[in-house]
């Protein structure tokens, strides 16, 4: 094969790989502070991208801001949004459920994920179709032989790959993530230190929550259409992700997602035929990885209490 | 040592009254009649008006003294409840035996209901979140569709091979979370149910996305679909399909609530609440989590592949994870573990968004945030299932020999 379309490829993976990386921190980061799993972790995804669609719309349109101005305001719009729902996620849900049988936080969830998936099919006008997304970054393309890419595609990987980068340093450098892994490591201790417990939740959720709205903006910008119910397979990949790379540590959902990715392109290069099968094999994948490793490559330290 | 408690203990005048099983009878009759009225009502004001009368006598049930003792009594005779129970469905039955949409749906809710038992056996005994309960139903109706295509065998053996087939893929899905902690099985059974759906919808020899044609059910020669007449009435031909299909919630009910009262039910209360427990003393987790998933996926099976007889046809449409929420909901709405709610939950959310056309629309987000409610303010559902009581056992004879 020749090196450009390899190349091609490869950056194609890194793309995804970047966004599933984004989503699957998330969910390592929840399991860490609260040992719940968040299903409607993929939802957040879709309110991040039909908030900023919004906020870009409405300033693009309405008040007829240059694209700068436009895609800010929807970058703004989708953080904010986002975090906003994982606060009121955590805070209606998740703490006060956290006590219950696991099962229940698990279907409360999911039920919050389709509230959210609902109210956007109902609430957004036409919600029930895909809907285009402005092109806001600029145009033209890096061309080097037989590999090109989209200047916007170069702009979305590297702000993937500072955010990423970010998060981590946040995590390891700083005073909140300190306590973030505090409270990870164990609650009850963390609180008895000093450590104000909820507000680190919430804050984790919040953080969790805005790099997945910050995903589903950059999903939008990349894809150019959004849709009401591309959350429920964003959010399985991003938590496969998170579990393959082992859920409760900071680098695993990471190797996770760029893994994930890997597989998704190599199964479109290795089988053009059978692109409609794409979906099947990735959920195949998922379901076949965790046969394999259970516990995820970067296997989380615990022990049992009897 | 004998020392049995009495099954009914003196509480009040009415638990000690002469007659109580006209009591159970009166009761359960009044239910299904209220069941019936509200399959068959054609206003809305008529089933706003029903569901206002459900609701006060869940009210009375819950809090009048007179309506524990009800209840209290249903209860010490259930097993002659759950037969009043059949013969008024049969009755219902009887009573609508023109009506095609009437028995439809009266046929849809038992399929429903069956299949949420067998999810009760998952979820509520073993534990087990299985997100995929619409994608099993579905595969039932697929193998049924198969059958009755390309093989020429018995339909009573096609439900059974619905069944077999539909436990064993889900053996097969169960196997990798059996070697994790957690809940694994909640997002292997999402995955499945969205691979499922993605298969169906590419895969051209089961028809893509406008599914197949399945035969009708035809049993010892009579061809369900020709019914037209049973002895001097005039009748649906869904009425053979609604009498089957309750058949089959009597059965599997039956089956379930029996596994529930015998020791393989204890030894999945145990492993789902506490496997460390469970291993100390020596149950094999991952044996009795393949019996529930096995048994219960089984059973969606069958429900699922008569649900496709009945309506001749199968679309990936209800495969998808709404559906599979949809079936969660209503075990949530009755109760987790409590089979008698979760009929009257199906009941509840398969005919009221057919009669008030007004929130057919709406009914996954109205659904959804009824589940939410109940998890945060009744977490064990509206109608619990009663802690299991195996204290009156400890005296019996022989028990500690």
């Amino acid at each position: 094969m020749d090196v450009g379309i390899l190349a091609q490829q490869l950056f194609n993976g890194l793309m995804l790989g970047v966004i599933y990386a984004m989503i699957a921190v998330g969910f390592s980061l929840f399991f860490g502070v609260l040992d719940v799993i968040k299903f409607s972790h993929g939802d957040v995804v879709t309110v991040g991208a039909f908030s900023s669609l919004g906020a870009a719309g409405l300033a693009g349109g309405l008040v007829a801001l240059p694209p700068v101005l436009a895609l800010a305001s929807g970058i703004a719009a989708a953080v904010a949004i986002g975090a906003l729902a994982g606060v009121i996620i955590g805070r209606v849900l998740v703490l006060p459920l956290r006590h219950a049988p696991g099962v229940n936080v698990l279907l409360a969830t999911l039920m919050a994920g389709t509230v959210l998936r609902e109210a956007i099919r109902l609430g957004v006008p036409n919600g029930g179709n895909p809907k285009p997304f402005p092109a806001l970054l600029p145009g033209g393309s890096i061309k080097a032989g037989s590999f090109s890419a989209g200047i916007d595609s170069v702009m979305i990987l590297a702000a993937g790959l500072l955010l990423v980068l970010g998060t981590h340093l946040l995590i390891t450098r700083t005073r909140f993530g300190l306590a973030i892994r505090a409270v990870a490591q164990d609650g009850e201790v963390a609180r008895l230190s000093g450590i104000d417990f909820q507000t680190v939740v919430l804050g984790t959720f919040a953080l969790g929550s805005a790099l997945a709205a910050f995903a589903g903006c950059m999903l939008g910008l990349y894809y150019r259409e959004i849709n009401f119910n591309m959350g429920v397979l964003l959010g399985i990949i991003g938590f496969a992700s998170a579990v393959v790379g082992g859920l409760g540590s900071m680098l695993g959902p990471i190797i996770g997602g760029f893994l994930f990715a890997g597989v998704q392109t190599l199964v479109v290069v290795a089988l053009p035929v059978s692109s409609a099968y794409k979906d099947v094999i990735a959920f195949a994948a998922i379901i076949v990885l965790i046969a394999i490793f259970p516990t995820g490559l970067i296997a989380e330290r615990r022990s049992e209490r009897v | 040592m004998s020392s049995i408690p009495s099954p009914i203990p003196v509480l009040s005048p009415l638990r000690m009254q002469r007659h109580p099983r006209a009591v159970v009878v009166l009761t359960v009759a009044l239910l299904f009649a209220g069941g019936g009225l509200m399959m068959h009502a054609e206003s809305q004001i008529q089933v706003l008006g029903l569901l206002a009368a459900f609701l006060a006598m869940f009210a009375i049930a819950d809090r009048t003294p007179l309506g524990q003792d009800v209840v209290a009594i249903c209860g010490d005779y259930s097993g002659f409840a759950n037969g009043v129970a059949f013969v008024c469905a049969l009755g219902l039955i009887a009573v609508f035996r023109g009506e095609h949409y009437t028995l439809l749906m009266l046929a849809t809710v038992a399929l429903f209901s069956t299949a949420c038992i067998a999810l009760n056996l998952q979820l509520a005994f073993a534990g087990i979140a299985n997100f995929a309960g619409a994608a099993f139903f579905v595969l039932g109706s697929y193998t049924a569709a198969v059958l009755t295509a390309y093989a020429g065998i018995p339909h009573l053996m096609i439900l059974a091979v619905s069944g077999i087939v539909t436990g064993a893929i889900g053996v097969v899905l169960l196997l990798p979370v059996l070697r994790t902690r957690g809940h694994y099985a909640a997002l292997v059974t999402i995955a499945f149910g969205l691979l499922l759906r993605s298969l169906l919808e590419v895969n051209d020899t089961l028809g893509g996305p406008q599914g197949m044609k399945i035969k009708g059910f035809s049993i010892f020669g009579l061809d369900f679909n020709r019914v037209s007449s049973v002895g001097p009435w005039d009748v649906s031909f869904y009425l053979p399909y609604a009498v089957l299909s309750i058949c089959i919630l009597a059965v599997a009910f039956t089956l379930i609530r029996r596994i529930e009262r015998s020791w393989i039910g204890i030894a999945l209360d145990t492993v789902r609440s506490d496997e460390t427990a469970a291993s100390v003393f020596g149950l094999s987790i991952a044996r009795w989590k393949v019996v529930a998933f096995l048994i219960g996926n089984a059973v969606i099976g069958v429900a699922g592949a008569v649900y496709g007889m009945m309506n001749g046809f199968v679309t990936p449409n209800g495969s998808g994870l709404g559906d599979s929420l949809l079936m969660l909901s209503i075990i949530v709405l009755g109760g987790l573990g409590n089979f008698w709610g979760a009929v009257v939950a199906a009941m509840v959310i398969l005919v009221i968004p057919e009669k008030l056309q007004a929130i057919q629309e709406f009914r996954l987000l109205i659904f959804a945030l009824l589940v939410l409610g109940i998890l945060l303010f009744r977490p064990s559902g509206i109608l619990p299932r009663p802690i299991r009581d195996l204290s009156r056992f400890i005296g019996r004879p022989g028990a500690d020999a």
